[in-house]
């Protein structure tokens, strides 16, 4: 690990100030960063540590939605998100271990969108909004493939707001190794339509599966998606799993999902 | 598992090196740096092993980095450190296993095996590492008669170099690969042939009248009763109740199946005489001393290095039992040659066997001179003397002298009959043994698998095996258990994957898979069955690696069976059988 400064601001201001420093990095819970600071991958100037910025903190209902606090980690949102939210609780209580969960948080997981976390395919399948401190972008427009997304120079993700749909579940199959997803489908029925996001197959990242929106808007059960085929085209193959399997598993996990939420 | 370390250290004023490193053998280490590397005498150079979390195998050997460190000290005039990090063990340490293994079964119309024959290219990686030409060999082939009296058996070996880290032992070392490659090809017979394999196996087992068995494969079993482990085995895995747990997992889309194995290793090594003529340049035999201190308490120094296997428990018990005395008052040194007679380490599921019968005879020598200073003490004679609890007494007498007291008679020799008997009380005994121990085992394991993913779930795994004598049954059935982890690891998830350039792709353990105890069951472990070894003063055979033996081919026989039972056409699955490589069988069958 190279030698770098670290800020613990309190509020956004503090912490937009801070990140204008040269070659400064925000961190969120670490757990991506931290590794790549270990390997010598990366050499940030300054550390912006986001976890003690107070407003970026917790989870509210706000009407048919949940607020959650972009430096909220995932333990806070299994712990309190089940009652209105269920299968995003569920989501946050299954991503790594203990020490990942009271570290790794919303905000960090959807900034550096890997395309084998969790995070995404609940907000992409949900419809959420991302808030940052700059204005609110909508998950279709946010999510930009591997790693990428629509967040600009010095940009925090302070709160991400979900919609609460009628029925949902994530399901997620597990690399062996790593446990990130393989593959993970999160489906979610709200009154105007169903939505399908898959995390883990695609080199593109976390997309949505229309084909599966399309036959679940019409008929809420795995049957509708059980002729369905995955496209395989631009799918992850590595050697925990070709193409083809990944496309076999969204389907599988897809159905599952649809069964879970009913 | 923790990544290997070593400290260098250079004193100039007195032209000595000092090495702390990460080994299962210090002394061995010691020799090949003295011997082949440095050329540094042996008087000069201290290598310690203290506490070492955990060695597998992967630590027997000598490292560069052991060499650099020392030189760098030297050269610097200060202490050097060398620690790795994960992913540089990944690339460095030796590998284990990756034999490609073709086997034949040759049987007559009853099913009685007529001959075996197996090739295997085995790899031993990019350069070799200190064992690796054995253990595909003498540690290999000559177990490939298994526990049967199959009268002919070939077995042609072809060690490879390729452009992967060295490959060598690793727990089980060879035999595992024996094991897995005879009882996959039994399983496919009797499936084949529509008979039961536990049946078949019976039918061609060494059966107790007949040992001294000399097997096809130029071993002498000497002990062993190996359908009594069947049968204890088909009754603590009560394998009656498999048909309803069938039904239950069927009931959930699983499909269940039962995977049956009977293990015979060679293990407790070896005798150097015959490891000699196979080939080997070094002997395998270990040593002890056994100090009794002026107030009772001991000292015992071995050579065997303990890095999880008790040592520090079950020598002192053995010692206890033999002088009648507090296990508590005995200490175990190991791990630095400064302090302990010269031992060849820890590998081979040899501490007890070799190491422990050195330290018996060792207290078989402490016993005799305590008798004579007991005898001078009593004004009796030696032959006159008992020990019992702890005390000495002249027999069909009521005097008696305690072990404390002669202890310190030894030390404070007042009155000493000094032409008979030197002061002290101190002895050493070297122990080579006259041949491997021989554990056995039958075991099954069920397991669940998921269809649609090719998940594979180990629900229950049973471990029977003959163990011979067993000291102490709670560090048995922790080494037991530790080797199921590791043999259901290697079946299921373990892997060490280059791509087509060299590159390694699993150097970390993001995409390396450890198993975790969420991917294993609990065991059923048993060794009341033993068949005492007849050639160690103790009747013990190994145990440290016939866990990671008999686990592996249970394992995928079980995931056969379950993908048989479901209509799946699949005869096998190459380890480790990951949920892709299941379904990718299942789809092309």
């Amino acid at each position: 690990m190279y030698a770098f400064d670290i800020e613990r601001p309190s509020s956004v201001a503090d912490a937009v100030a801070a990140l204008g420093a040269e070659d400064a990095q925000a961190l969120g819970g670490g757990q991506t960063l931290i590794p790549t600071l270990k390997q010598r991958l990366a050499a940030p100037s300054k550390l912006v540590s986001l976890g003690s910025v107070t407003e970026m903190q917790g989870v509210a209902s706000e009407g048919g939605s949940i607020r959650i606090g972009g430096a909220t980690n995932h333990a806070t949102v299994a712990a309190q998100v089940g009652g209105t939210y269920p299968a995003l609780a569920d989501l946050a209580a299954n991503i790594g271990d203990p020490a990942v969960r009271n570290r790794g948080t919303i905000g960090g997981s959807l900034a550096n969108n890997d395309p084998a976390a969790c995070y995404p395919a609940a907000a992409l399948a949900s419809g959420a909004t991302i808030i940052t401190n700059k204005r609110q972008i909508a998950a279709d427009e946010y999510f930009q493939g591997m790693f990428t997304t629509a967040l600009g120079e010095g940009e925090i993700i302070t709160g991400v707001l979900f919609p609460v749909p009628e029925q949902a579940s994530y399901q997620k199959f597990v690399q062996p190794a790593s446990r990130f997803a393989l593959v993970g489908v999160f489906v979610a029925k709200y009154s105007d339509g169903v939505r399908v996001a898959v995390t883990g197959a695609s080199n593109e990242g976390v997309q949505r599966w229309s084909a599966a929106e399309e036959a679940l808007s019409a008929n809420f059960s795995a049957d509708a998606v059980s002729g369905l085929n995955f496209p395989t085209d631009d799918l992850i193959a590595d050697l925990h799993g070709s193409a083809d399997y990944r496309a076999h598993l969204v389907k599988v996990m897809t159905g599952r999902a649809v069964v879970a939420a009913s | 598992m923790e990544p290997r370390c070593s400290i260098g250290h250079y004193n100039p004023g007195t032209d000595e090196y000092t090495l702390h490193t990460t080994s299962q053998n210090p002394h061995l280490t010691r020799l090949l740096i003295s011997a082949f590397v440095m050329g540094i005498p042996e008087n000069k150079l201290t290598v310690i092993a203290p506490d070492v979390g955990g060695g597998f195998g992967s630590k027997i050997y000598h490292y560069g980095e052991e060499a650099l460190v020392l030189a760098a000290a030297k050269k610097l005039g200060r202490t050097v450190k060398w620690t790795a990090d994960r992913t540089e063990a990944f690339l460095t340490d030796a590998h284990g296993r990756d034999h490609v293994t073709k086997i034949e079964l040759a049987l007559d119309a009853e099913g009685n095996f007529l001959a075996f024959r197996t090739e295997t290219m085995a790899n031993v990686g990019a350069y070799l590492s200190n064992f690796s030409t054995a253990t595909p060999t003498f540690l290999h082939g000559t177990l490939m008669a298994g526990n049967y009296t199959v009268p002919l058996v070939y077995v042609i070996v072809k060690a490879v170099f390729t452009n992967t880290a060295p490959v060598d032992a690793y727990r089980g070392a060879g035999r595992p690969e024996a094991t897995f490659s005879l009882e996959r090809v039994i399983d496919k017979a009797a499936r084949e042939l529509g008979m039961d394999p536990i049946e078949l196996r019976r039918k061609n087992f060494v059966k107790p009248d007949q040992y001294p068995f000399a097997s096809a494969a130029g071993l002498e079993y000497d002990s062993g009763n190996y359908d009594a482990l069947m049968d204890q085995m088909e009754k603590v895995a009560d394998k009656a109740g498999f048909e309803a747990r069938r039904k239950e997992s069927e009931a959930k889309g699983l499909l269940r199946g039962f995977g049956v194995n009977a293990y015979i290793e060679a293990c407790g090594i070896a005798p150097s005489n015959l490891v000699g003529v196979l080939g080997s340049r070094v002997g395998l035999y270990d040593a002890a001393t056994v100090r009794v201190n002026a107030t009772g308490n001991l000292s015992v120094m071995v050579g065997a290095h303990s890095h999880g296997q008790g040592h520090e428990t079950v020598f002192p018990q053995v010692v206890a039992e033999m002088l009648g005395i507090e296990a508590e008052s005995i200490d175990i040194v190991h791990g630095d040659t400064s302090k302990i007679p010269f031992g060849m380490g820890t590998y081979g599921s040899r501490s007890l066997a070799v190491c422990g019968s050195a330290v018996v005879r060792a207290t078989e020598k402490i016993i005799n001179k305590a008798k004579k200073i007991a005898a001078h003490m009593l004004e009796a004679s030696d032959e006159d003397i008992t020990l019992k609890d702890g005390v000495f007494s002249v027999a069909g007498t009521d005097k008696s002298v305690s072990f404390g007291e002669v202890a310190l008679k030894a030390y404070i020799p007042h009155e000493f009959p000094l032409e008979d008997i030197e002061p002290g009380l101190e002895e050493t005994a070297f122990y080579d043994p006259a041949n491997f121990t021989y554990p056995s085992g039958a075991y099954c394991c069920e397991v669940e698998v998921d269809p649609e993913t090719g998940k594979v779930r180990v629900d229950r795994m049973t471990a029977v095996d003959d163990f011979g004598n067993v000291i102490n049954p709670m560090v048995v059935t922790g080494q037991v258990h530790g080797g199921l982890g590791q043999g259901i690891g290697q079946a299921l998830v373990e892997n060490t994957t280059y791509d087509e350039n060299g590159q390694l792709l699993s150097a970390s353990y993001m995409d390396y898979t450890m198993p975790r105890a969420d991917d294993l069951p609990c065991y059923i472990v048993d060794h009341s069955k033993g068949n005492p070894c007849t050639h160690n003063p103790l009747g013990g055979k190994g145990c440290g690696e016939a866990g990671a033996i008999g686990s592996p081919p249970t394992v995928v026989n079980a995931v056969i069976d379950a993908l048989q039972s479901g209509g799946k056409n699949v005869t096998h699955i190459d380890m480790p059988m990951t949920p892709h490589r299941v379904w990718s069988a299942m789809n092309n069958a």
